[in-house]
Order: structure tokens, then C-alpha cells, then sequence
């Protein structure tokens, strides 16, 4: 566990890149129950006017939020967890061009997410750190994916 | 929409099972790797009954719960019209394996924005004891 008295406000705590394929996309509907076919039938997403099919909001919410547990080590250190989910991940195709013995092959395939942890605020008498999530898009120009996404810490 | 329903309180959904093998296909799905989600004597060693759900884990059970008020032909919500814009997570204590949970939404605010619409609920979880567990914000933007 970090020590409160050793933090200053704009440390950088982690940082990460994180990928995501329609496999993912697969998984997460699956675990969470959200199947709406705009997380895996480009049809339905092009017909929803959606550049093509996109990430779940909360997969990657969820993904994010793993820099800071590992920061932590200790998930239940997570006290409150927020965002805005201000920008769409399209994840393109993985498969389709390749051999099923290698569907990565193709290094434009998926969904990238830059994400920089930072320490946002500090408050040293209930020992609560504010952890800013900056999650950006390095395939649409380093667009937000995430605003305001905040996870409050108990050190 | 004609009828204001803001305020409107949803019947509780559950009881919710929260089980060791959902815990572990949820963290994988998510790609938490911390060991309290997977080692359930890990999770004993750290002070918990059993496997600790990741943070964004009772997303599932507030679903369950938003429904009624998705499916309320009052709130007149076009699911393929729905866009998910803000969500909010605050935990009053950890959710384990072995849980049996409930949760109960109030559609807290109704807002029209340039032809859109914004609809903000509240879920309250709570545990077999009627305890807090978790108090779940989302908001869903309708596209006009």
C-alpha cells in the first residue's frame, strides 16, 4: 500500500497501454450480461449511425481501473470509482484478413487505450487519495475516452 | 413524455447470488489480475470471507435494477437509441463471494438536452441484512 505522507499532487502513480480486441468484446458481454449487439455486429452498429462496432463503456471503465489496484494492491482500498464516458473505441476487426493460426497478424486490428495515473488530490486526515484516470485513444488523434474518471483511495 | 416520473423508485431486484466463478469470469473479462479476485485463500489471508469482487463488478446487478426503469413505458427510453454517458461506483464495503444481494433503483433526474434526453438513476445494494453495500450512479443519454 502506498504511504499518504510520501505522495504529492501530479504524481504519476502508473501508466499503461492497453489493448482490446473484439474477442475482449466477446468476453466482457458474456461476463457482464450486457449483450447489446452494438458490442459485436458491425451491422447493428453502422445501422445505430456508430462508426463501426465499439468497446463497452464499462469494459473500459473496468480495464482502466486495474493500474490502480496494482498501485494499491488491494482492490477494496477502492472506496468510490467514477467517469464519463466522453469518447467512443471503435475495435476493429481482428480476424478477417488473417489465418485463423495467427488473428493478431494484422497491427491495425482492435482498439488501443493510453492511460496515465495521477495522484489528483490528497486528503491526509481521512487518508483518502484522489487518483485521476487520464485514458486516451492513440488510433483517433490521443481523443478522451474517459473524462473525469476518478477513483478515491483509502490509504 | 407527458407524465413527470422523476423520483419514481423501482421495486428491489434480487436476491443477487454473487458466486466464486463470477468473480473470476468478471475479473477476466476485465483483465483485473489482482489475486483477491481468483485465490480464495488469498482473499481468507487479507481479512475476507471469501473472493473479492473487482470494482466495477456490481455493473451487472445495477443493470438488473436500471431495467425496470429501461422498460418503464413511462420513462419512454428507445433502447437503440441509448448511449452510456456517466457512471459512478461508491463502495461502503466489499462485495465477496457468497453474498446474496439487492438492488433497488430511483430514477433521480430527467433532463432534456439539444433533443436529447438524460435519465440519471440511483441504485441503492444492499446486503441479506439490509446493509449497505454500494450506491451505483448511471446516467444513459437518449439520442433524440
Amino acid at each position: 500500500m502506498p504511504v499518504i505522507e510520501e505522495l504529492t499532487k501530479g504524481d504519476v502513480v502508473a501508466t499503461r497501454t492497453i489493448d482490446i480486441t473484439r474477442a475482449d468484446l466477446i468476453r466482457y458481454a458474456g461476463a457482464s450480461g450486457d449483450f447489446n449487439p452494438i458490442h459485436w455486429s458491425e451491422a447493428t452498429a453502422q445501422a445505430a449511425e456508430l462508426p463501426g462496432v465499439i468497446a463497452h463503456g464499462m469494459l473500459t471503465m473496468g480495464l482502466v481501473i486495474d493500474l490502480v489496484t496494482e498501485w494499491t494492491n488491494d482492490p477494496t482500498a477502492i472506496i468510490d470509482y467514477q467517469t464519463r464516458f466522453s469518447g467512443m473505441v471503435p475495435v476493429t476487426e481482428t480476424t478477417h484478413t488473417s489465418n485463423p493460426a495467427t488473428p493478431f497478424d494484422n497491427p491495425n486490428a482492435g482498439a488501443k487505450l493510453d492511460v496515465v495515473a495521477k495522484v489528483g488530490a490528497i486528503d491526509e486526515e481521512n487518508k483518502i487519495v484522489r487518483v485521476d484516470l487520464t485514458v486516451t485513444n492513440p488510433r483517433e488523434d490521443g481523443a478522451r475516452v474517459l473524462t473525469r474518471a476518478q477513483a478515491k483511495v483509502q490509504l | 413524455m407527458t407524465v413527470d416520473i422523476t423520483g419514481r423508485q423501482y421495486p428491489a431486484v434480487g436476491p443477487y447470488q454473487v458466486g466464486s466463478e463470477e468473480i473470476r469470469r468478471f475479473a477476466a473479462a476485465v483483465k483485473n489480475t489482482h489475486p483477491l479476485h481468483y485465490d480464495a485463500d488469498a482473499a481468507r489471508a487479507a481479512g475476507h470471507k471469501d473472493l473479492v469482487a473487482p470494482p466495477t463488478f456490481l455493473v451487472s446487478i445495477a443493470q438488473r435494477a436500471e431495467a425496470l426503469m429501461v422498460n418503464d413505458p413511462e420513462a419512454a427510453v428507445d433502447f437503440s437509441r441509448v448511449v452510456h454517458s456517466d457512471q459512478r461506483f461508491t463502495h461502503h464495503r466489499a462485495v465477496v463471494a457468497g453474498d446474496e444481494l439487492f438492488a433497488q433503483a430511483t430514477l433521480t433526474s430527467v433532463k432534456e438536452l439539444a433533443g436529447n434526453r438524460m435519465l440519471t438513476t440511483q441504485t441503492e445494494v444492499t446486503n441479506a441484512d439490509q446493509a449497505p453495500v454500494a450506491t451505483i450512479t448511471s446516467t444513459l443519454l437518449i439520442r433524440g
